[in-house]
């Protein structure tokens, strides 16, 4: 019987949340839209966050350092290079290029137009050591070893196009965390105030509740499902704006990133996670708002 | 040999350095309909809202149904209020409820299903005629009709004890007798009243317990007594 009771109470404290909200519409109104635009930002960060990651994963994909050794070096200095980069732990492939094969990507390169390589032979290219780190940070370091052999004519490294993309990804990764920060604590205080707000105008209310017998659990309980569902409805909406935004976009967007793989069209797996980190992350917003709200206003 | 539900050792209660309550010994019977009078700030209300644990005591221990009501703990004070009704001169109905919802709210707390809250609700509005009146928000309601709905909210959940503040301060004296005959029904089924009155034709007529408060002492406790507090 006391398990039926409980299952009553249950669905009258959620009967009380939709009467809550039914009888102060405005309010409701104004808390989801606050958590939709909060949602939104972060929802729309982290697509930019992780579409930069892909970026990086990209670029860190490719040789990202190519040093051109000298006429008369021996593939006993090559390997010697080899092993000495193996050893600093921050490689992640090292590909040799021989003359001849140099020659070959030279001709596939311009093959449309064999004038270009007719006046060419194999030997008048460099051979060459194309690396690829494990991080883009470690490039400067691999650089730096690489100029000092003495069997290295020069290396090739593109250092602006590498300091872009990690100021890049960084700018956004610090801005996109600060704006969303702050809107998670504005959201936070939003609801709290709204919260805050109804629990005074349902002073009276709450009295004759707790004089007819009502638990704590059964006063506190409706105020705090209410910032729940204020939250989560903002959550929601806010994936489902941020969807109609990318399918939108997407057209755009796909021919100018189509060297990158697996970045557009952003995958129904990863949209289908940002919706449940939405969720969650909504779910605890609306819990701490109201929450502190009932502490500080219902005692 | 009745049984005492209500008893007052040595009570005194302080609001800051006002003192409301000065050492008050009481002890009320099961089933008795007990009346308090006496001028406005004596410590009327501040006795039954120490009933109700509403306050606690400054000094003195209040035994409710043979307990201490200081060792209720916060978690068990609902439950304690559930053997208690309440009601108010100013009624304290919820205006965005009709008068079923704002009756069938006693038994909402409770955990009671909807079936048994329609008839239940039913049941009592019906013997508070006031049935017809069921689907009306407390301001279409007349002071006689708001406080019955009040009434009826107070003692659906069949308290032990009903703790009456004033109940007729804002009704007409024909309303008031209404009031009085249905507080004096819910006596006869066996639950206490408490009741705290400035009436003094409803008190003198009815010849029950009064206790006379004055400056927060008890100054008189006759068993059919009459309206007096010099």
């Amino acid at each position: 019987m006391k398990q039926f009771n409980n299952l009553y109470i249950y669905m009258r404290v959620f009967n009380y949340v939709g009467k809550n909200i039914r009888r102060t519409p405005y309010q409701a109104l104004a808390a989801t839209m606050i958590m939709f635009l909060t949602f939104l930002t972060l929802l729309m960060f982290l697509l930019v966050a992780l579409g930069s990651q892909k970026i990086l994963q990209y670029f860190e994909s490719k040789p990202q350092v190519i040093a051109f050794f000298k006429d008369n070096t021996t593939q006993q200095d090559v390997d010697l290079i080899e092993n000495s980069l193996n050893q600093t732990g921050k490689v992640k492939s090292l590909r040799y290029i021989s003359k001849e094969e140099a020659f070959q990507i030279y001709k596939d390169l311009n093959s449309a137009q064999p004038e270009m390589y007719e006046v060419v032979t194999s030997n008048m290219l460099p051979s060459s050591l194309e690396v690829s780190t494990n991080t883009l940070t470690d490039l400067n370091y691999i650089n730096d070893v690489l100029s000092k052999e003495p069997a290295v004519r020069s290396v090739g490294f593109p250092k602006d196009v590498v300091q872009n993309v990690l100021e890049s990804t960084s700018l956004v990764r610090w801005v996109g965390g600060i704006i969303v920060g702050f809107l998670i604590v504005f959201s936070v205080l939003i609801i709290l105030m709204i919260i805050g707000f109804k629990i005074r105008i349902k002073r009276n209310e709450i009295e004759i509740m707790r004089l007819l017998g009502a638990s704590t659990w059964f006063v506190r309980a409706p105020f705090i499902w209410e910032g729940i569902t204020y939250a989560t409805v903002g959550a929601a909406t806010a994936w489902i704006g941020s969807y109609i935004v990318i399918w939108y976009f997407t057209p755009f967007l796909q021919p100018k990133l189509s060297e990158i793989p697996g970045i557009l069209p952003v995958s129904p797996l990863i949209m289908l996670q940002l919706l449940l980190v939405v969720l969650t992350s909504a779910m605890i917003i609306g819990f701490i708002g109201s929450f502190s709200a009932v502490r500080r206003y219902l005692k | 040999m009745s049984q005492s539900i209500v008893k007052f050792e040595n009570i005194s209660k302080k609001y800051g350095s006002t003192l409301a309550i000065s050492d008050v010994n009481l002890e009320v019977e099961a089933g008795e309909f007990v009346f308090l009078v006496g001028p406005s700030g004596a410590g009327k209300s501040t006795l039954l809202r120490l009933v109700a644990k509403e306050y606690a005591p400054s000094s003195g221990k209040i035994l409710v149904f043979d307990k201490d009501i200081a060792d209720i703990k916060s978690g068990q004070l609902p439950f304690y209020r559930r053997k208690l009704g309440f009601v108010f001169q100013d009624f304290k109905l919820l205006d965005d409820r009709t008068v079923f919802e704002n009756v069938a709210i006693a038994l909402e707390v409770r955990g009671h299903s909807d079936v048994e809250i329609v008839k239940e609700v039913e049941k009592i509005l019906k013997l508070f005629e006031i049935w017809p009146k069921r689907n009306l928000f407390p301001n279409q309601l007349s002071g006689g009709e708001a406080q019955r709905t009040a009434i009826a909210r107070a003692i659906i959940g069949k308290p032990d004890i009903l703790l009456a503040d004033e109940p007729t301060g804002d009704l007409d004296p024909q309303t008031s007798w209404g009031v009085i005959q249905l507080l004096n029904e819910i006596n006869s089924w066996g639950t206490t009243v408490l009741m705290a009155t400035h009436n003094v034709e409803i008190v003198n007529t009815l010849k029950r317990r009064v206790i006379s408060v004055r400056d927060g002492k008890i100054i008189r406790d006759k068993k059919e007594g009459k309206y007096e507090i010099h």
